[in-house]
């Protein structure tokens, strides 16, 4: 069993208790413990069950790698389900729960999957689940979904905050090892603008685990000093609990900060995204230890070397009283040696390579610890704990020549440098054969705009092994940092380091070598995803032989560990079964994040009520005092109506309409694009944008416009003012206003750039208020000021300048209702003054404030298109009877050539027309217009549609606007529309104007 | 082709499965073929799946530059649905989710078809209108479809905000026989179901070259040698247009990347898939447990199958703001495909301007679900020079200005 030592543990504080549950269980730790070595301490070893046998699983390793002990932590708005507890602070109050099983983690039902994983291997469910059809969605489906996923579904809403930061650098380095410091400090002392992040909550990496010395002094010293160093400097930033998770084109790097994990009293927010952007990137992130793959490798309590070590140097943890070492290189005999010191036994280290001579297994032997070459693990014994190993020799098949009784295996099958951060954007590998692992090929290293190279590896990340050689790489490394910002280094040697000689590994995947099949069985690679040996080679035996399709059929890699552990064993394997090399092989595609990163975090500060950048009109508070029902028109929100006390939108909609037919309504119409088009080419660049012509327009004057796209689809309309010979002001509607400035961007900056025209979004500089109504003019006249607004002096199509009521005010006589209008535009901060005065003033004439759908409704009765209703990407003015605004004279315009192609020019395209039903209903919206008959795919032939229908408060009937193949020319005739319950309803063809066809009320 | 079953594993079982026989074969090329097909993407192994079934033509090479499915089809996020808004569009994809329905039988391989419904969510009164629209269309295109009201939203997605309060719900379009399926599953399913027939599929082994006669092809210069052939179907996806370049022709269309990413697992949580177009953003669960989500395409081309961080912050913004629950779960991985995109966001099935060669592309960001649907009209194409499915989707359609656009019902189109 495991426990806590009597001394050691350079991490944790002794002196501190921390309080936390397990599973329910109230258990204690301290200051400095992670969940997974406070378990340890407490002897709990079995921490989790894997995914699809449910096997009982205990931590394997002890850091970002870890497959196994993964945990529901927190309660709550605070629960989240997957976390490593090996990644995991403890603090007082923290719960976890295990996941995956069902009662208990002790006693779990689903690993009866266990019994029969014969019957499950690789791939299982593609061959079975067929018959009967129906029960895949009904039965196997439900039950197979049930038995896999991991933790539970987070239900409530997060409780916590989350925030972005943006960091533009020099220099990035990730990893805060010894490389990373090294590298940090002289890019540092190099003048450059550093950020170096670990993602621990400490400093110094492996060195101080590994005993290493640094110019005489114990790592720890030279770590500290380092770092005292780095603080100093005002040109470096330095960050723990903060993971370098991807690396992006550019030079753009994601750094994921946890702030309050381990202390979540602290308040703030819980994780801060680093948004950078670093000129040059250092990976100095380390390698990770590889499994071996025997059978039993998976049983609580075999781990890896390197983590076991983790556990009694940083946490004092006894992992049990005997510790079998099994390995293919020296530096496992680390960890006996730092077992032996902490006093526990060591009954053998097993080494499958034929001898062992280098420094370190010879400092073992010295202690006395016993040394078998040769030798492999032919079966850990036991099931929810190790309780012993059988050996065997490696070189056999697998018979037993000894069994030793323990309670912890420590692994280790090599080291893989991580080259996560290194291949995010394209960075490429070697095979190193000398080492049996893939490194960083420096030579084909990711390049950014500039075709030059932007990430540069440092230490164990690049495949150094010795302090000595890590350091050197590391310095190498800043060099050549600072080389490519156009700095020098000063030139430092590095400290000497006391690196024993370590004699190679031997590239030994699989124990024993000649391992049969039900073996093979028991071996596995991918912990969490239970893939094992058998599978890989089933993988290859049925002809996935490519890596990509052996990981898919397997799913090896594919974990919430995305195969840290399992990848390269996996190519191993998959090379052996393939009879190829592993190079050959190749591996997969390493994809951010590093390691997962909360959904929070990416989401930042975006949620809820700032979920996206709310726009106001300066009328905005005002709407929302009258309880106003609003809808959002992009990011704003316009008022669709203001229901009274007890009226239904549809009631409070009717009165809003009847009270501006007939006396006087009040909308603000603020949202509406206003785009200022300046410059000597300002008419010829609209004269482009436009069908009609703009460049006649005259100052003073307003011209209602069509702009279509280069597919010669109208995209949007507005009305165009020209306030001096080179000033146009452009009315855009009110979701287009971006797009069609961005149009206008794009054709300025793209194509006709040399052309004299600056554009400008002004929407939100002024308020737009439109005085509608018979009574409209009368308002503006009680309200004073020294503008004329009669007939004569401003008619329809007209604009003035000049004041009304105290305001300064431009005044557009244009009318999107049908009745004399004044669209009156204020600067933004008098917009709600001018509204409130207007309204007060109002009083009089029953003035009525009205929304978006009042709106649409007087537009529908006057036939007036709308876009986005009567458009939806598909329509060409020609189709809307709108020929009367496309210029004949010009020579181009935006769609003129695509208006020309045979398909719209055709005589049947549908046109728009007006649609009355017979019995006076509203036609349902977006319905058809059916024809006789079906094509040649079985659909039922159609020959229109509606784009808007509204019940007119006006008319006291349904009118409706569609689109009707030869409407225009079967005026009167009653065609049929579908509804979505399979019924019809007829409508007859009419002029799409319903009300004041002639235009009189607008015109006075 | 020995029968997948419960009882081939019992029996296999017995043994340590080591009589499995390879799904399918890996041989050399020929020197012709009747047919050669470009491409072992999906849309390319139910071509040849379809020529062999249903016109008897198994003189067939499928050849692929990577591993079979590797490109979208093994990339994608596996939304199946048929509520498109045009007639030809509607008529392909649900011809396609019909197959889908008995593809596990057809092909002897479970490829996991999931008709678990898929809930397209109006959260403006545009989006109402439009799907309205769309509701209205699908009724005549003989399409399943229905517009629900927040509540039944709720009710089909309990982790659902429906609140707002940016955007709250206002109703969806659910079509309750879309669903998902597994897309390596599909590819693997395919291939095995060709490789049976006789027909050679050849990875690892690239198009470099079209090689042309007096304006008719007759085979294809690859990096494993000249393999003849009368007919050349293309399906390559992202990288038609180089396809078409090499044939003499430009054809019109972009490519650029899509993204999608997955989170860690978790127990079922959610029984249907979701697709949110004004916040941007569509999510599933995996058979595995995994949230599977996606969003729009980058803004600029590129051939680099990754893309830019910023889509990933907006889509998971847009789903943190949907699913309030998943702000609490952790991005796992994200990745990224080529989608080929032609100007009405509709792919082009049609004879190309040299005799002999057809191309089936410009799938962009929707075409897993049309795959079987695809491969049996292109299939029928290319052995009768003419199919109802595909006679909209020719080429001319740009000249002519016949666009079949889809962008009008929804700004995400997967
Ligand atoms: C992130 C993402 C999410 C998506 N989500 C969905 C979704 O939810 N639902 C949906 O329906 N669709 C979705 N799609 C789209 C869908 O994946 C594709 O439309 C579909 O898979 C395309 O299939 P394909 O067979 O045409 O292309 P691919 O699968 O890309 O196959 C083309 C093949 O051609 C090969 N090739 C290319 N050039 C050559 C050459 N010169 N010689 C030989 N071989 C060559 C390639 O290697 C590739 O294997 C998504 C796409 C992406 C990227």
């Amino acid at each position: 069993m495991s426990t806590r030592l009597a001394s050691g543990g350079r991490l944790i504080d002794r002196h501190t208790t921390r309080t936390f549950t397990f599973n329910g269980k109230r258990l204690s730790g301290h200051d400095g413990d992670t969940l997974a070595s406070a378990l340890l301490a407490n002897g709990q070893t079995l921490m989790g069950r894997s995914f699809k046998y449910h096997r009982p699983r205990g931590v394997v390793a002890s850091g970002a790698e870890e497959p196994n002990a993964l945990m529901g932590i927190g309660e709550g708005g605070r629960f989240e389900p997957n976390q490593r507890a090996t990644t995991t602070e403890i603090f007082d109050g923290l719960t976890a729960k295990t996941q995956n099983h069902w009662p208990s983690l002790d006693f779990d039902v689903g690993a009866v999957n266990a019994m029969v994983p014969r019957l499950l291997p690789a791939g299982f469910y593609y061959k079975t689940f067929m018959f009967p059809r129906p029960f895949w969605k009904h039965v196997f489906e439900p039950v197979i979904r049930k038995s896999a996923g991991l933790g539970a579904a987070p239900k409530d809403r997060d409780a916590d905050r989350y925030e972005h930061f943006y960091a533009h650098v020099d220099l990035l380095v990730a990893g805060g090892g010894i490389a990373g410091l090294q590298a940090a400090l002289r890019a540092g002392q190099a003048g450059l603008r550093v950020l170096l992040v670990e993602q621990t909550a400490h400093w110094g990496g492996r060195a101080p685990v590994d005993g290493v010395e640094i110019g005489g002094k114990p790592a720890e010293e030279w770590i500290n000093d380092t770092l005292q160093a780095l603080e100093g400097m005002e040109n470096v930033c330095i960050r723990t609990r903060s993971m370098a998770s991807g690396v992006y084109d550019h030079g753009y790097a994601l750094v994921y900060e946890r702030l309050t994990d381990h202390a979540p009293e602290m308040g703030g927010p819980r994780h801060r995204l680093w948004r950078v952007r670093a000129g040059q990137i250092i990976t100095a992130t380390g390698a990770i230890e590889r499994p071996l793959s025997f059978a039993g490798n998976d049983i609580p309590g075999v781990m890896l070397a390197s983590a076991l070590r983790d556990y009694v140097v940083n946490w004092g943890i006894s992992p049990g009283d005997r510790t079998v070492i099994v390995t293919n290189n020296d530096d496992a005999y680390r960890t006996a040696l730092v077992l032996h010191e902490a006093g526990l036994a060591v009954p053998a280290i097993v080494d499958a390579r034929p001898s062992a001579t280098g420094d370190l297994p010879q400092a073992a032997r010295e202690a006395g610890i016993r040394v078998l070459t040769g030798t492999g693990i032919a079966e850990v014994k036991g099931r929810k704990s190790v309780t012993g190993v059988v050996l065997c020799a490696q070189a056999g098949e697998g018979a037993a020549t000894d069994e030793i009784a323990c309670e912890a295996v420590a692994m280790s099958g090599g080291w893989s440098p991580v080259v996560h951060l290194w291949s995010h954007c394209g960075g490429k590998l070697i095979w190193d054969a000398e080492r049996s692992h893939f490194r960083p090929d420096a030579a084909r290293a990711p390049t950014g705009h500039d075709g030059k190279p932007f990430v540069i590896t440092a230490g164990a990340a690049s495949g150094a092994e010795t302090a000595g050689d890590v350091l050197a790489d590391a310095k190498t490394a800043a060099g050549a940092a600072a080389d490519a910002l156009g700095r020098s280094l000063p030139d430092l040697d590095a400290a000497g380091t006391n690196d024993p000689h370590e004699e190679p590994m031997a590239p030994v995947w699989i124990m024993p070598q000649g391992a049969g099949p039900a073996k093979r069985m028991k071996m596995w690679l991918d912990y969490q995803n239970d893939v094992k040996v058998s599978d890989v080679r089933l993988a290859a035996q049925e002809g996935y032989e490519s890596v990509e399709h052996t990981k898919r059929y397997t799913t090896l890699g594919m974990a919430t560990d995305q195969g840290k552990l399992s990848n390269i064993n996996g190519l191993a394997t998959l090379a052996g079964a393939l009879n190829a090399e592993i190079p050959a092989v190749g591996t997969t595609t390493f994809r951010p994040p590093y390691t997962p990163i909360s959904m929070g975090a990416i989401a930042g500060e975006a949620r809820d009520a700032t979920f996206q950048p709310l726009r106001r009109t300066p009328i905005h508070d005002y709407h929302e005092d009258q309880g106003a029902y609003m809808e959002p028109v992009g990011h704003w929100r316009r008022p669709y109506t203001y229901p009274k006390t007890g009226e239904s939108h549809a009631e409070s909609v009717h009165r809003e309409v009847l009270a501006t037919r007939n006396s006087l309504g009040l909308l603000d119409a603020s949202t509406l694009g206003k785009i200022l088009v300046k410059g000597p080419d300002a008419g010829k660049f609209l004269d482009m944008l436009y069908t009609n012509m703009m460049s006649t327009l005259k100052p003073g004057k307003c011209r209602y416009g069509l702009m279509c796209n280069e597919n010669g689809f109208l995209m949007d309309d507005g009305v165009v003012a020209r306030l001096d010979e080179d000033t146009f002001l452009v009315h855009t509607t009110s979701g287009g206003a971006e797009h069609t400035h961005a149009h206008m961007e794009d054709w300025l900056q793209c194509e006709w750039w040399d052309w004299k025209v600056h554009t400008v979004n002004i929407t939100e500089q002024f308020a737009q208020i439109a005085v509608v109504g018979p009574n409209a003019r009368k308002l503006l006249e009680k309200m004073g000021g020294d503008m004329d607004l009669s007939a004569e002096a401003l008619p329809f199509m007209g604009w003035a300048e000049g004041r009304i009521g105290g305001f300064d005010a431009r005044v557009f006589r244009i009318s999107f209702s049908g009745e004399l209008s004044y669209e009156i535009a204020i600067p933004a901060s008098q917009g709600r003054a001018f509204w409130d005065a207007a309204l007060e003033a109002g009083g009089t004439w029953d003035i009525t404030p009205y929304g978006t759908e009042a709106l649409h409704i007087m537009r529908a009765e006057k036939g007036f298109i709308m876009i986005g209703d009567e458009t939806d990407g598909t329509v060409i003015p020609q189709d809307l009877g709108l020929n009367w605004a496309i210029s004949k004279k010009k020579e181009d315009y935006m769609g003129k050539r695509a208006q020309a192609r045979s398909h719209m020019t055709d005589p049947t395209r549908w046109k728009l027309v007006g649609l009355e039903t017979t019995d006076g209903s509203t036609l349902p919206d977006g319905a058809y217009c059916i024809a006789a008959g079906t094509n040649a795919n079985n659909q039922r032939n159609v020959q229109g549609r509606v784009t808007s229908t509204y019940h007119s408060p006006t008319l006291g009937r349904g009118i409706a606007m569609g689109l009707v193949l030869n409407g225009p020319d079967r005026m009167g005739d009653i065609v049929e529309f579908n509804k979505v319950d399979g019924g019809t309803v007829a409508a007859k063809i009419v002029d799409p104007v319903f009300f004041d066809k002639d235009g009189e009320k607008q015109n006075v | 082709m020995r029968r997948y079953s419960a009882f081939a594993i019992a029996r296999e079982a017995a043994r340590y499965h080591q009589g499995w026989e390879r799904a399918w074969a890996s041989p050399e090329p020929k020197r012709a073929y009747d047919v050669i097909i470009v491409g072992a993407g999906g849309h390319g192994l139910a071509t040849a799946f379809y020529l062999g079934k249903n016109f008897g033509i198994t003189n067939v090479a499928v050849i692929e530059k990577g591993w079979l499915g590797g490109g979208n089809t093994g990339r994608n996020t596996t939304i199946i649905r048929s509520n498109y808004l045009q007639d030809p569009s509607a008529a392909i994809y649900e011809k396609a989710r019909s197959l889908y329905e008995t593809m596990s039988q057809d092909l002897n391989y479970n490829v996991m078809f999931s008709p678990r419904g898929v809930l397209m969510l109006a959260q403006t009164e545009h989006e109402v209108r439009g799907y309205t629209r769309t509701a209205h269309a699908n009724a005549l295109q003989g399409v399943k479809t229905e517009f629900v009201g927040p509540e039944r939203v709720k009710e089909i997605v309990p982790i659902i905000n429906i609140d707002g309060p940016r955007y709250p719900v206002l109703g969806a379009l659910w079509q309750a026989r879309a669903g998902t399926a597994r897309h390596d599953a599909v590819a693997w399913g395919y291939a095995r179901a060709c490789s049976d027939m006789g027909m050679d599929i050849i990875q690892k082994c690239e198009v470099t070259g079209v090689n042309t006669e007096n304006g008719a092809v007759t085979g294809v210069e690859t990096t494993r040698g000249t393999i003849g052939c009368k007919k050349l179907g293309v399906v390559v996806a992202g990288h038609s247009s180089v396809l078409a370049e090499m044939a003499g022709f430009r054809l019109p269309m972009e490519s650029v990347a899509l993204q999608a990413l997955v989170s860690e697992p978790i127990k079922p949580c959610m029984d249907c898939v979701v697709m949110a177009n004004t916040v941007h953003g569509y999510m599933s669960q995996s058979d595995k447990g995994e949230m599977v989500i996606g969003g729009g395409t980058d803004g600029y081309n590129n051939y680099t199958q990754r893309g830019s961080f910023h889509h990933i912050e907006e889509t998971v913004r847009a789903l943190v703001e949907t699913f309030p629950m998943i702000s609490r779960l952790k991005m796992l991985r994200q990745w990224g495909g080529i989608v080929d995109v032609t100007g009405d966001r509709s792919p082009i099935i049609s004879k190309a301007p040299v005799e002999g060669m057809f191309f089936n592309c410009g799938w962009g960001t929707g075409g897993f679900k049309a795959i079987p649907g695809s491969g049996w009209g292109f299939a029928e194409l290319m052995a009768r020079g003419y199919s109802p499915l595909t006679a909209e989707f020719g080429l001319n359609r740009f000249r002519e200005g016949r666009f079949i656009d889809e962008s009008v019902a929804a700004g995400v189109a997967h």
